[in-house]
């Protein structure tokens, strides 16, 4: 675990224009884990730049940015550069008072090398609807993804990032929940070569709910970040972080940082933040910082939890012992070790998916039947 | 008939600060359908034994054998013991989180009988088994070993014996931690795997306690990494009356 620096409590920066950002060097709080060579390709606007657009289907289309009546503003460079040069932007619009039982899935594919993305997501009010985000990255990508969960309206969002190893990728996300609100927002990463995804969520009025998980899997010499930003400025609202990452060698890396902020006005807040990761062999490095600042006690609850830990050779013994091949028994234990995330995600389907990745991705064996019940 | 031959067994611990023997020539011959018990005191290592035998990788074998109906066990890793029929009951069952106790016990028994049973004599077949050491079926539910008392741990450990059926167990110190209730219900459940298979069985233990539950055919004191006395029963009442002391290096 990393020494926390203080959450500056200031009002964050925002802006449209890159200019208003300095150039990340490097030293800043944001920026001192980052491979700051593969990232600076979006510190200054490309003007061969595409951008992201996915199928239009009932409730997604894609827009001219200009239609945009969006009141979000960026949150550091990358994202200014993006909003201020991106032509179109991918909208998904669930109408009020509606149920949308079958999951929204929105493949999202950039236009050139290089892309700008955008994607608002607003679900009206007293709606229910899932959606699948999913980025199979073929080239360089960097944007936001604006969420307005209507009050009363319960949003599960998953985005699974998977592709090219060497692909860079930044992806910011503001969420904004109304009253009553519920949004949960699972962030599956399992590819791209340098990514950094950064899920913020604040609370536009009581009784938000926000459950931010993530489930990432790094190997080779990936670079995974993972910046979680949580503003309670609303009384009794909820948060739950819970991030579950695995690493595999040589080189790979990733950061987890979860700031967690309660305002004075934000009484009643329950918050609770999590991030477990787990090393598969001798080499990569995790760095997990989570970071929670009080500004009021008036709070049904505030905590944090982080630990990076070595496989178990007792539990693969043990597995063993009972005649599980040591393949299937380190299936088992990273299952297991996954299982809390999963669990979250309703629908079994994805469920079983993002567990069949990880299987693939790690090499184990073909999934025996009854072993998706874990 | 089948028998688990151990002879002449050296085995080092692996520490970071190099190897310690802790086996110090060991010859044991087990026939299928015999109970024997293996006392000594602590730090004997009598578990250490238990741990060599099921292939534990934080221990070395340095000279010996150990046969199971001829094979060569040394030469067979940690699941394929499992598979030729060998059986541990740990002391200190392992937490799994994530894992849940039914698709554990599906997973190991696929394993040990080469054939995925079916779903639906499986699902009975666990209930009975879990039911005979008087376990709710909501343990099934329940993440391995996590958060289990002491007689859970142990309980599961002896359902796990009753499904895959070994030709082989060896229980290390089974009864350790357990009240006389849950001592009773663990030892039917031993007792009835030995009425219903022809296993052999090698039971570590510290205490003579068990062995008024679980009668054992032949008795062996184990100090500072060897047997040193076999018998019968006998000899485990003397060591209630007298202790382990009469066994001592007159040296020491």
């Amino acid at each position: 675990m990393s020494i926390a620096p203080p959450i500056d409590l200031s009002p964050r920066l925002t802006s449209l224009d890159p200019a208003v950002f300095e150039v990340p060097t490097g030293r800043e709080v944001e920026w001192r884990f980052a491979p700051l060579g593969a990232f600076s390709k979006f510190f200054q606007p490309d003007e061969n730049a595409g951008f992201v657009a996915a199928e239009s289907t009932s409730y997604v289309r894609n827009v001219d940015i200009s239609e945009l009546h969006s009141s979000w503003l960026p949150t550091d460079r990358p994202l200014a550069v993006a909003r201020s040069s991106v032509q179109k932007a991918v909208v998904i619009d669930v109408p009020k008072d509606a149920e949308v039982l079958a999951p929204i899935v929105v493949k999202l594919r950039g236009s050139a090398d290089t892309s700008y993305q955008h994607v608002e997501v607003n679900i009206g009010a007293f709606s229910t609807a899932v959606v699948v985000l999913q980025h199979d990255l073929e080239s360089d990508i960097c944007g936001a993804v604006v969420v307005n969960v209507g009050d009363g309206a319960k949003l599960t969002m998953l985005s699974i990032v998977e592709g090219n190893s060497k692909a860079v990728h930044i992806s910011g996300w503001h969420t904004t929940t109304g009253r009553d609100a519920t949004f949960i927002g699972c962030a599956v990463t399992l590819g791209g070569g340098f990514v950094r995804i950064s899920p913020s969520v604040t609370y536009a009025a009581p009784g938000g709910s926000a459950e931010l998980l993530g489930l990432f899997l790094a190997d080779g010499d990936q670079y995974l970040e993972h910046r979680i930003f949580v503003e309670h400025e609303q009384p009794h609202c909820t948060s739950r972080v819970t991030y579950k990452g695995a690493l595999a060698g040589p080189e790979s890396h990733t950061v987890w940082v979860g700031d967690v902020l309660v305002r004075r006005g934000a009484t009643g807040t329950d918050t609770y933040e999590m991030n477990r990761n787990l090393l598969l062999n001798d080499g990569p490095r995790a760095d997990s910082v989570p970071n929670l600042e009080l500004e009021t006690g008036d709070i049904v609850g505030a905590g944090h939890a982080s630990a990076t830990g070595r496989f178990d050779d007792e539990q693969l013994f043990y597995l063993q012992s009972r005649g599980i091949p040591e393949a299937q028994a380190r299936q088992l234990v990273v299952r297991g070790f996954f299982a809390d995330v999963l669990s979250r995600l309703d629908n079994s389907i994805w469920r079983d998916s993002m567990m069949r990745k990880i299987s693939i991705r790690l090499g184990f064996p073909e999934d025996q039947d009854s072993n998706d019940r874990a | 008939m089948g028998s688990l031959v151990l002879t002449d067994l050296y085995a080092s611990v692996i520490t970071d600060d190099g190897e310690l023997e802790i086996i110090k020539g060991v010859s044991l011959v087990i026939e299928s359908g015999t109970t024997h018990a293996v006392m000594g005191p602590n730090g004997s290592g009598k578990s250490t034994l238990a741990y060599v035998i099921a292939g534990h990788p934080k221990y070395r074998v340095t000279s010996g054998s150990i046969t199971l109906d001829g094979a060569d066990v040394l030469g067979m890793s940690v699941d394929a013991r499992a598979r030729a029929g060998l059986f541990l009951a740990m002391q200190y069952p392992v937490e799994v989180p994530g894992v849940s106790v039914s698709n554990f016990l599906r997973t190991s028994v696929t394993a040990v009988r080469g054939e995925a049973p079916k779903l639906r004599t499986w699902v009975k077949e666990m209930k009975e088994a879990m039911g005979a050491l008087q376990m709710d079926a909501s343990f099934a539910e329940r993440n391995v070993n996590e958060g289990f008392s002491g007689g859970e741990k142990k309980r599961h450990e002896i359902l796990q014996l009753s499904l895959l059926n070994p030709k082989f167990a060896i229980l290390d110190e089974t009864d350790s931690g357990l009240d006389v209730d849950a001592l009773r219900t663990v030892s039917e459940g031993v007792n009835a795997f030995r009425r219903q298979s022809d296993a052999g069985v090698l039971l570590i233990t510290h205490y003579t306690r068990i062995l008024q539950y679980i009668k054992p055919d032949f008795v062996h004191v184990f100090i500072d990494g060897r047997i040193v006395q076999s018998g019968g029963t006998d000899l485990a009442n003397s060591l209630e009356s007298e202790g382990y002391e009469q066994f001592a290096p007159a040296s020491a």
